[in-house]
């Protein structure tokens, strides 16, 4: 009586019923793979639609109309949109951005370097944020509308109402300029000592960490709470299981899924928000970089610089997604 | 002699939060006391907020939400558990005392393995080795007749169906060896003929394994089977107490007569049940994803009577409702009401071919908004379709307020201030406001407890009486069938299997179904569990 319901005709179910995981997989990495091209799509019309021109601005008073056309044909921007478009994106797919029309040097190589400092800097705000937001989410949940978790709350709360470069200035003021603890500008070379490296990313970094925390911190705890007021954490706990076992073994595992979404989230926000924070900085990432191309129109390094934001962006939040997928019993092991 | 459970005088409270009001201590269970022997059942019967989960729970030492044990003594082989520490109380749960929750689907967490949650308890206790622990589940899996014992373990808890999860829950309680088991309602969620394959399973249990068991429920014919003494409460006190025997054959309190005798029949079956007000003829329905709910279903509900469709969940008998009403079109067939056929669709009726037809849901409460009141509620199909406004509207709905035998105090209030069985009532009114010759209703009853649900039964009868009223009443509860019914339609997986005067589908000869249905119905008798379960046998040896 119990398996009336099924159909048991395993004949008759779709590959979607069958191997449910493998088709979701797939799907989302189609997806992703869909969204960043229709995102290059974007950043090339974009780009190619923005106001100004590279050869007014590169030759300023001395725009003559028969200059201007020089340059537009040595650039190769005579030729149609569409053309440009593919080559550009059949290049980029090959890892080559073509040249910087400012300096005339080779895109990828400029960004590979300074790519390296923005996620150096991101992933050390990372190693930092997700570990703090999540124990801190932990802690104000065992304090439950007690004291310690409305300070955590209400700490979290004006860190992320404050904007990046306020609270990077504000950082600056008090540790560099009063106190003088803490180096500025945030200069890296090559050659550099990891420990010199290190403090010198100090600032930016805490920056970044106040930035990201407090989204993370908040649903951790509202993800854990949820879990918490489920019907088989009364269970674990009429086994005479104790506190930490309960949390551990029974609502670490339904609570990864919501968890690891925020955390994606934010990380691909820190790899982009560095931008900012970067500039505030003078810091030697992508940011600052792409900042200074949109500057001068420097069109071939503010497509990469767009077009590597948005694949990191996309990147983490399928991972994200992935984790989720995979963590999903339901999925994991179909009836 | 110390008895293995000894409850005396207990008192729980909680902390309520009442909208608008500051917060205040009530009293949940006033002083029940109690004793159980080793190896025996001690049943705990009585409506919704009568405390005896909390009563059960208690025995665990755990209060759930803001509950706390305030006063009295839980003596467990003579010691009180309620004076335990932290770690005391730890090592009690799961060891000596198990619980099974009423949701086994929500109980099991949806991460880990069956098996490794059976044992967990077993091993967090340090009774048993995992290869002993293992066995042991394999041998309780066995005695409680789940099937594939040997690879059942290896599964998830949603790759298994909801009375094979509420078999594994009593196996986990079992597991550890404990003295006792606290049974939450174990069966109420299920339909009945799964209901009787786990209380046979449980029963067995407690018999082979001798452990003693609190065992709660709402139903009288169901603790009958299995308890040893019976405990019948109210708003937290005790009404009656003493042996099954005595409970069920001689009961002394007015109120325990009431639930014993609230199965009872109603209605006549009318004789001319020719004169049909709505037939369905070869309907086929599906939903979206192309499983098809309703295969070629072919009945009619006489003018003035009552067709009852029974079955259980998934049976189809809801989308029935649905197709009916126009909410979901069907995929073949047609409708036919009084002598017109109606369309298919919803939006394609007429507004008076709408108001002829009216539904009454299972959850009152999410069929009303509760912002507003429940003269709006009732008053606004008045407007809808009879263009009644002010004084009029008020008056009509105050005539519809007494006929549910509310009174028109209740004109200003909202739908948080009913109880459950009010709602149900202002849930009637509103589909009678639209003076329907047809109302739909989708178990109306089972949502509440047993003597609401007798008084919801009597008010339908009577508005049948007074104003013929058709109904269609689809239940998965015989006894309201045989109660109200004129005709009654089976339905099993989307198909009808029997339909036709109550008195010969109830009847021999059965269709086979039909047969299993009536039979898993537990009734007011003791020893009713072991006489089928012997019947059953029985017939599978002949086979």
């Amino acid at each position: 009586m119990d398996t009336a319901m099924d159909d048991g005709q395993p004949g008759r179910r779709s590959l979607k019923q069958r191997y449910p995981l493998t088709v979701l997989i797939l799907q989302r990495l189609g997806l992703s793979a869909g969204l960043l091209l229709a995102v290059s799509m974007l950043i090339f019309g974009g780009v190619e639609a923005l106001p100004g021109d590279f050869a007014q601005t590169y030759l300023g008073q001395s725009a003559t109309p028969q200059a201007v056309e020089n340059i537009r044909s040595q650039l190769g921007l005579d030729r149609p949109v569409t053309t440009r478009y593919f080559e550009w994106l059949g290049n980029a797919v090959q890892g080559d951005f073509g040249k910087s029309w400012a300096s005339g040097n080779s895109v990828s190589e400029q960004i590979g370097k300074r790519l390296g400092n923005s996620l150096f800097l991101a992933f050390c705000a990372a190693i930092i944020s997700v570990p703090l937001a999540v124990g801190l989410g932990m802690v104000a949940v065992h304090f439950r509308d007690r004291i310690p978790d409305r300070i955590i709350n209400i700490i979290s709360l004006a860190a992320i109402s404050l904007p990046e470069f306020f609270i990077g200035y504000l950082l600056i003021l008090f540790f560099s300029v009063k106190f003088g603890v803490a180096s500025f500008p945030a200069t890296v070379y090559d050659g550099m000592a990891f420990s010199d490296r290190l403090s010198a990313i100090a600032l930016p970094t805490a920056t970044l960490v106040f930035v990201v925390l407090a989204h993370m911190m908040r649903m951790t705890r509202a993800a854990i709470i949820s879990v918490m007021s489920s019907a088989y954490m009364e269970t674990a706990e009429l086994k005479g299981l104790g506190a930490f076992k309960t949390i551990i073994k029974h609502a670490a595992p339904n609570a990864i899924a919501p968890i690891v979404n925020v955390v994606a989230l934010n990380l691909a926000y820190l790899v982009v928000g560095v931008v900012v924070v970067e500039v505030v900085f003078v810091y030697p990432g992508m940011g600052q970089y792409m900042v200074d191309a949109v500057t001068v129109r420097d069109m071939p390094v503010v497509q990469a610089c767009g077009l590597i934001f948005a694949a990191v962006y996309i990147l983490l939040n399928m991972v994200a997604d992935l984790i989720a997928i995979i963590a999903n019993p339901k999925l994991r092991h179909p009836r | 002699m110390v008895n293995m459970l000894s409850v005396r005088n207990l008192q729980i409270g909680a902390t309520v939060y009442p909208p608008g009001e500051n917060p205040k201590d009530i009293t949940i269970v006033h002083g029940v006391s109690f004793e159980l022997e080793r190896g025996k059942v001690l049943g705990l019967i009585g409506e919704s907020g009568a405390g005896k989960s909390t009563i059960g729970l208690a025995a665990l030492a755990y209060g759930r939400g803001g509950v706390r044990i305030t006063g009295g003594e839980v003596l467990l082989d003579g010691e009180d558990i309620l004076k335990a520490d932290k770690k005391g109380i730890r090592q009690l749960r799961g060891a000596k005392v198990c619980y099974v929750a009423q949701s086994a689907a929500a109980a099991f967490n949806p991460a880990h393995k069956l098996g490794d949650q059976v044992i967990e308890a077993t091993l967090e206790h340090g009774l048993m080795t995992r290869e002993e622990a293992r066995e042991r589940a394999l041998y309780l899996f066995k005695i409680l007749g789940l099937p594939d014992p040997n690879n059942f373990g290896d599964r998830f808890p949603h790759q298994v169906s909801g009375g094979q999860l509420q078999r594994a829950m009593t196996a986990m309680a079992l597991c550890s060896n404990p003295e006792l088991i606290v049974f939450d309602e174990p069966t109420t969620a299920l339909d009945v003929t799964t209901q009787i394959d786990v209380l046979a399973a449980i029963k067995n249990a407690i018999e082979e394994t001798g452990t003693a068991a609190l065992y709660i429920t709402h139903d009288l014919a169901v603790v009958a089977q299995i308890s040893d003494d019976i405990m019948v409460l109210r708003h937290g006190e005790t009404v009656e107490y003493g042996s099954v025997q005595q409970i069920i054959e001689n009961p002394q309190e007015e109120y325990t007569k009431a639930l014993i005798s609230v199965r009872q029949t109603k209605q006549r079956e009318a004789k001319d049940q020719s004169n049909a007000l709505l037939s369905v003829d070869n309907i086929s329905a599906s939903y979206g994803n192309g499983f098809k709910v309703l295969h070629d279903v072919s009945l009619h509900v006489p003018r003035g009577q009552t067709l009852a469709v029974v079955g259980e969940s998934g049976s189809g008998k809801s989308t029935l409702a649905r197709v009916i009403t126009g909410l979901l079109p069907p995929t073949d067939g047609t409708i036919t009401f009084g002598d017109e056929i109606l369309p298919s669709h919803r939006k394609k009726r007429t507004r008076d071919q709408l108001r002829r037809v009216q539904l009454i849901y299972q959850m009152a409460d999410t069929a009303m908004n509760p912002r507003q009141t429940v003269g709006q509620i009732i008053g606004r199909p008045l407007t809808f379709y009879f263009g009644l406004r002010g004084k009029k509207r008020k008056e009509r709905v105050q005539e519809l307020l007494d006929e549910i035998e509310m009174g028109s105090g209740f004109y200003d209030r909202y739908p948080a201030e009913l109880s459950g069985g009010q709602k149900q009532r202002v849930a009637i009114a509103r589909a009678l406001a639209a003076e329907p010759e047809l109302i739909l209703c989708d178990e109306p009853t089972s949502a509440l407890d047993p003597l609401v649900a007798e008084g919801i039964l009597d008010l339908l009868m009577r508005l049948q009486a007074e104003t013929s009223v058709s109904y269609l009443f689809i239940t998965h509860d015989i006894a309201i069938v045989r109660a109200i019914a004129d005709s009654v339609a089976v339905m099993l997986q989307g198909k009808l299997v029997d339909f036709g005067p109550r008195s010969s589908v109830l009847s021999p000869p059965f269709d086979d179904y039909t047969d299993l249905l009536l039979k898993s119905v537990p009734e007011m008798e003791l020893g009713w569990l072991e006489k089928v379960l012997a019947t059953r046998r029985m017939e599978s040896a002949g086979n």
